[in-house]
Order: C-alpha cells, then sequence, then structure tokens
C-alpha cells in the first residue's frame, strides 16, 4: 500500500469544481496513507514517503471507461485482463467496463466468476457486464440474475445490437427490475451489411461499401422508444452522428433514463484518414464526417452526451494486416484518450479543467452509481488519482504503447496532455 | 508525343492522377498501336524485365490483355492466380508482398475483390504496381481504353457528354471513368435506379438521372455497364425483367440519340438485359474496338512503369 505526499498540485474535483474557472481551483498538497487519501491542505510533510511535486500539474480523479474490451476469455492473443489494465493505468484510467463479447461470451455467471477473478488480481478495478442474450445470439434472454450476482453492472451484446424488438423489450424490463444498465450498441445491422465505414461523399470516392448513419440512428430511436415504454436505464454506447445527438436530446428533454458517451476517435478524426485504406481507421461505429464531430462536441459540451468512453477494442497486428475489407473492427483508446480530449476539448475548445474531468472520471462513476468512490477527490476515500500534464506535448508511438495490440488510429499524431502518473488501489504507477 | 516525363512508380486508380498525365498515357499508347497490326507483333522495350499477373479474382478479359500486352513488348510473365481474398488462404497482404518482393519482378499486376488492396500492396513494394481492378473502386486501364477507344472514334474527349449506363455503385470501371473524364473536361452523366446510384456522386461533378431517355439524347457516347443478375436478389431492383424494361439501350431507345452516337461496353455482355443483340453487333457499337485499344492501352502502361520500377510510390 502506497504512502505518498503529492505536493503543490492543483486540484481539479468534478464533483466540486465542474464549473469552476482554472485559476480559481485550487492548488494543494495532498497525502495518501496505505492507499488511502489522508489529507489535503498546505504545508503538509510526510518524512520519508515518497513525495511527488505537483507544481504546474492537475491531480483529476482517476478516469472511469464504461467500454473496455479486454479479450479475456478467449482472445488473449489480442489483450489480457493484465495488460489492459497495465494500459488503463498508463492512459489515466483506474476502472473499466469490460465488454462481453469474449469466447465463450458473458453470458453465464461462471465466465463472470473468472473475469473477476483475474481482476483482482490486477491493480485495477473492473466491472463486468454480461450479454444481453445467451451466445449473444439475440435469440433468448441470458440469466441475467445469476448474472448479476456474480458481479456484472450492466448487459449489452456489444458489436451485435439486439435487432428483435420484442426480446430488447423483454430484456430492458428484466434488467431494470435488476437495477442494470443496458448498454446497446446502436446499429441495424441489416440497414449497416456490408459496409466498412461511413456512407457518403468519401464512401463513394475510395469505392468502399458505405454504412450509412441512418443504421445508427434508426437503432438508436427505437431504443429510447423502449426505455420509455420500460422505464429501464439505456446507456447508448459510442454516438458517431449528428441525428443521434438530436435524438438523444429529445429523450433527456423528456427525463427518460437515457445516458450517452462518446469515444475519443469519433471527436478526434473523421472518416477522411481512410485515404490510404489504413485499416486502424477502421471500427464500429465508422469515422463519420467533420459535421459530425462539431455536433458531438457540442452535445458533450451541453451535457447531452454524458462522459467520453474510449471502445478499446485490440486487434493483433496480423488481424490488421490485410485488405480493408476483411479486416476486423475496432481501435485501442485507453493510453491516447486523456490526450486527445485534452488536445481537442481542452486546448482546442476552451473547456474547464473541472469538465474535462467530469466527462473522463465524474459522469461515469455516476452512471456506475460508484461516486462515492470514484470521480472524485476526498480525504478519507481511497486514492483512486490521475496525475496529469494539462500541456505536455507527446506524440504516440505504437512502440510505448502499453497495451498487447497496437491498433490506434492515432499513432504519429501529436498531442497537448498526458497523464504521468496514475494511483489505483493502493499502488503509484509514473510514466 | 508532349514533353511530359512519367514519374509514377504505380497506376493505382485514375483519382490520384493528373490530366497530363493521363494525356500522356493516351499519347504513349497511340504509339503502340501499329505493333498489334504487324506480321510480327512484338518490341523489344520490357526485354529482361519481369511482370507477375496477381489475380486473386476471377478475370479473363483484362488479364488476356493484359499478358498479350506484356508479350508484345518482350517482358518475362508469370501468372499467380488465386480467388477471393489472399486470408482465404491464410496469407495475409504483407506476406505476399515479401513473397513477391524476393522473387525480383519489376512489376506487379494485381486484380483483387477488396477495394484498395494494390494501394497497400504498392506502399510495401519496390516494384510497380498496376491496379488491375480493386473491388468496386478503381480499374484505371479499362477507363483509358475507354478513354483511348473515345479519341479514337470522336477525336476529342473535351466538351463530350459522355454517358454510364446501369450499376453505378458496385462499378470500378464508371469510377475510373469519372475521375478521368471530368479531368479531361467531359460532361459525364450517369444513370440508372436509385439503388445503384453512389450517394453523393454528383458532387464529384457528374449529373445524375434515373431516366434512360434523358441520359440517351444529348449523348456523344454511350458506355454500358454489364449488370450483375445476383444484385436482384440483394433487392438492387425487383427483376431483371423490369431493370431491362426501364434501362436496357436497344433500336428503340437509340431512335432519340444523336445520329453519330457511340455505344461502349467494358464486358462481357448480357445480350438481351443491358443491350441488345442487334446494337451489340450494330454501327454504333465499338466494343470490339475497346478491346483491341486495351492492348495497346496497357503496353503504354507498362512501358512508362517500367521505366520508374524503384522509385517512390504516391502518398
Amino acid at each position: 500500500m502506497i504512502n505518498l505526499l503529492i505536493k503543490n498540485v492543483k486540484i481539479v474535483d468534478p464533483a466540486k469544481n465542474e464549473k469552476t474557472a482554472d485559476v480559481q481551483l485550487p492548488v494543494a498538497d495532498v497525502l495518501i496513507h496505505e492507499g488511502k487519501i489522508t489529507k489535503i491542505g498546505s504545508g503538509l510533510n510526510a518524512s520519508g514517503e515518497k513525495t511527488l511535486d505537483g507544481t504546474g500539474k492537475c491531480l483529476m480523479p482517476g478516469f472511469v471507461d464504461l467500454h473496455t474490451h479486454f479479450r479475456e476469455p478467449g482472445f488473449e492473443a489480442k489483450e489480457t485482463i493484465v495488460t489492459g489494465a497495465h494500459a488503463g493505468l498508463k492512459g489515466g484510467y483506474v476502472a473499466s467496463v469490460s465488454m462481453p463479447n469474449t469466447f465463450p461470451p458473458c453470458d453465464h455467471q461462471g465466465v463472470i466468476d473468472n473475469i473477476i477473478r483475474k481482476a483482482k488480481e490486477v491493480p485495477y478495478y473492473i466491472f463486468p457486464s454480461g450479454t444481453i442474450s445467451k451466445g449473444r445470439e439475440g435469440k433468448e434472454l441470458s440469466e441475467m440474475a445469476d448474472l448479476k450476482n456474480a458481479g456484472i453492472v450492466a448487459v449489452t451484446d456489444d458489436g451485435d445490437w439486439v435487432g428483435d424488438a420484442l426480446l430488447m423489450r423483454r430484456a430492458m424490463e428484466y434488467a431494470s427490475m435488476l437495477d442494470l444498465i443496458v448498454m446497446s450498441h446502436c446499429e441495424d445491422r441489416r440497414l449497416s451489411a456490408g459496409g466498412v465505414m461511413n456512407e457518403g461523399l468519401t464512401s463513394t470516392r475510395l469505392g468502399l461499401k458505405g454504412i450509412t448513419a441512418a443504421s445508427e440512428e434508426i437503432a438508436v430511436a427505437r431504443d429510447i422508444e423502449l426505455a420509455r415504454l420500460t422505464g429501464a436505464h439505456l446507456h447508448l454506447c459510442h454516438l458517431s452522428t449528428a441525428r443521434s445527438v438530436e435524438l438523444l436530446a429529445r429523450a433527456k428533454k423528456e427525463g427518460l433514463r437515457v445516458t450517452a458517451e462518446v469515444t475519443p476517435h469519433h471527436i478526434g478524426v473523421s472518416e477522411e484518414i481512410i485515404e490510404g485504406y489504413n485499416t486502424n481507421a477502421k471500427m464500429y461505429p465508422p469515422l463519420r464526417t467533420n459535421q459530425d464531430i462539431a455536433v458531438l462536441k457540442q452535445a458533450l459540451k451541453d451535457g447531452l452526451i454524458d462522459c467520453i468512453a474510449t471502445d478499446h477494442a485490440p486487434h493483433t497486428p496480423e488481424d490488421k494486416m490485410c485488405e480493408f475489407d476483411v479486416a476486423p473492427f475496432g481501435v485501442i483508446g485507453l493510453e491516447t484518450a486523456f490526450g486527445i480530449v485534452m488536445s481537442e476539448l481542452y486546448h482546442a475548445g476552451g473547456w474547464t479543467l473541472g469538465a474535462i474531468a467530469a466527462i473522463m472520471s465524474r459522469n461515469p462513476a455516476v452512471i456506475l452509481k460508484k461516486e462515492e468512490r470514484f470521480g472524485l477527490i476526498r480525504e478519507g476515500i481511497e486514492a483512486n488519482l490521475a496525475l496529469v500534464d494539462p500541456s505536455l506535448e507527446w506524440t504516440v508511438t505504437s512502440e510505448e504503447l502499453r497495451s498487447k495490440s497496437t491498433n490506434s488510429c492515432f499513432i504519429k499524431r501529436k498531442l497537448k496532455g498526458k497523464v504521468l502518473a496514475t494511483v489505483c488501489a493502493g499502488q503509484l504507477w509514473e510514466f | 508525343m508532349s514533353e511530359f516525363r512519367w514519374h509514377r512508380k504505380d497506376l493505382l486508380g485514375l483519382r490520384t492522377l493528373e490530366a497530363v498525365e493521363i494525356r500522356h498515357i493516351l499519347d504513349t499508347a497511340k504509339s503502340f498501336q501499329d505493333v498489334s497490326l504487324r506480321s510480327v507483333k512484338k518490341v523489344p522495350a520490357l526485354r529482361g524485365k519481369t511482370v507477375a499477373n496477381l489475380f486473386l479474382e476471377p478475370s479473363t478479359r483484362t488479364r488476356v490483355s493484359f499478358e498479350l500486352a506484356e508479350k508484345r513488348l518482350s517482358a518475362d510473365t508469370i501468372q499467380i492466380q488465386k480467388t477471393g481474398s489472399s486470408m482465404v488462404k491464410g496469407e495475409t497482404l504483407k506476406d505476399m508482398c515479401r513473397n513477391i518482393e524476393s522473387l525480383k519482378v519489376d512489376l506487379v499486376v494485381m486484380r483483387h475483390s477488396f477495394s484498395g488492396a494494390p494501394f497497400r500492396l504498392a506502399r510495401h513494394l519496390k516494384a510497380s504496381v498496376i491496379n488491375a481492378g480493386d473491388g468496386i473502386n478503381e480499374h484505371p486501364t479499362q477507363a483509358l481504353l475507354d478513354m483511348f477507344t473515345v479519341l479514337e472514334k470522336k477525336g476529342k474527349i473535351e466538351g463530350l457528354n459522355i454517358t454510364f449506363i446501369g450499376d453505378i455503385l458496385h462499378s470500378r470501371v464508371a469510377r475510373s471513368n469519372i475521375w478521368g473524364l471530368t479531368k479531361l473536361g467531359a460532361n459525364v452523366t450517369v444513370c440508372g435506379p436509385k439503388t445503384l446510384i453512389p450517394v453523393g456522386i454528383e458532387k464529384l461533378g457528374v449529373r445524375v438521372t434515373y431516366d434512360l431517355n434523358e441520359a440517351v439524347e444529348q449523348a456523344d457516347v454511350i458506355n454500358l455497364l454489364r449488370i450483375q443478375l445476383e444484385r436482384q436478389s440483394e433487392s438492387f431492383f425487383p427483376s431483371i425483367r423490369e431493370y431491362a424494361t426501364a434501362y436496357q439501350i436497344n433500336k428503340n431507345v437509340l431512335k432519340r440519340a444523336k445520329s453519330d452516337v457511340v455505344i461502349m461496353h467494358p464486358g462481357p455482355v448480357n445480350r438481351g438485359i443491358e443491350i441488345t443483340s442487334d446494337v451489340v453487333d450494330g454501327p454504333y457499337s465499338v466494343i470490339l474496338d475497346q478491346v483491341t485499344n486495351g492492348i495497346a492501352v496497357r503496353m503504354a502502361v507498362l512501358f512508362l512503369l517500367c521505366g520508374t520500377a524503384g522509385t517512390e510510390t504516391e502518398e
């Protein structure tokens, strides 16, 4: 258990200071004893203990990712719970919701038991999600009550949207009874079938099959209506289109229990980078247009979209070393998320540090109902923190990634804002 | 011959070419046209050079045309044919590149069922790469031979009204032609059912119409695209019968066309579907001239690229 003193650091606590101007944020010393924040104040001393100088740096609550693919069990060549956790720590994350498209899929308590056992061995918090349907086949409900007892926080069939509206209705009813979040990867696969990138002028120019924005929007609209019908907590995963945001806005205005996330890549890069047929720019939902990006950023600012989630989806170089049409969908994101968010929203978008910390830590913690443990900086709670330099410039290289995979669409990108150290579950990681 | 000097290692598509480069290929092709008319159909331009024809999607016309072009230039050729993706055989694109590199070939002609594959090959390869058709993206030598044929018949391209009819969405021939023809100043129209017109294509400077009569009326050249019969089962149109009723080029439709209209088709022709036999075999048709011109155009491309093999790839 770490004993640590962080001196003279700007404290960015989104629970208190989400809207505070950066210059008015408190600068203090933070004392961590046996993994707990014991004192926040000025002139603190701790003889013989490890000390970090926080001058010019910021302390944020450790980040919480609602959408991580750890790939274990089943696809350990891509990522494992251990390597995924270390990728998370490098990115300032302290907790992740793990996605259930493992092999076998997380449709049975035994799989969840296994993930939780392995998660206990890493210095990182993993909250598993289970599948909505057995085998993620969209036919019969998974044993959600059992899965909940085993420790899941949400249900989702992730990459495979539940196409059967009746099954989804039942899933929402059942899940809401169990107080489980229903996460939906909104995409009508019948409509997007065969597509590999956003449908539009760029797909026409590149001769690649398009995925129409409507395939997402139809799914968003249906799931919102089912959330209205059932009262379930619907969490919309990785929204990517302007029209999805409009549908979300209407649902929120009506007071429905709907929350939403956006990925760093969907606000950080447009479909145009597919020029050259780079398979590391291929993911679900596909990269969209600059117009969509502008709307997504504004929706984050307005609080319509609640948080950033990485959709960290590792694939080996061999998986991606092929023709664009046959390459698997997905990019990694844990280690670059903060840099992208800072570059795009803080430096280029004029956000406050408090608002950045809110979308990275506080808001996802609230969605998980874990806001007493995560997403805040308080005396008396376990130290789960990210020490960051908001203005440090760095370049993303595949050599420095801790993830087992290097399928990032941000390789060679210059970013401004970097995680220097993460404190999680009583341990300190310096980068 | 133009003063322009060719500098590119690869021919991947017409989208990335300048108008001056397209004209240079067409000029060069003219000088190769008579080789095929001689009793000894061979020139030594590519003697000692090795060309690999990598056809990962079934092809007869394009493959044979390239092979003849290579042989008439005295190149040594090898044929590598597989069906479907390289991944089907468990070989990655990268390994394929490394193997080709090790075979010390000078030039690779690649046909692939997935868009963009030759672009990735070219990036990893010192040898020159010619795209012989990639997925639904481009088929540059087909477009060049179409343009060459237009030039031959009409004496110019600039200002001509050139119409494409059929499945534009899945047509690499149409895409390459659109890039090339618009760069050389033609007025391009595409015509077909709305389901087979790609999104946003009008932003490429192309007129879109769903009405065959409108498409035919002012056309100097009509280029027909083969309709794939399986598109019916994918609901792109209700039936071949209805498609033919709305979009078939036949004598009756041609009454509305200009008297000197030229009919082209990249082949193979579905007689009685997109075009009737009397039109295929009739006076407006230049379909077989296209086939002959294909050899000269491909000779020109092979000749130009062989002078630049081993230089930098585009991008």
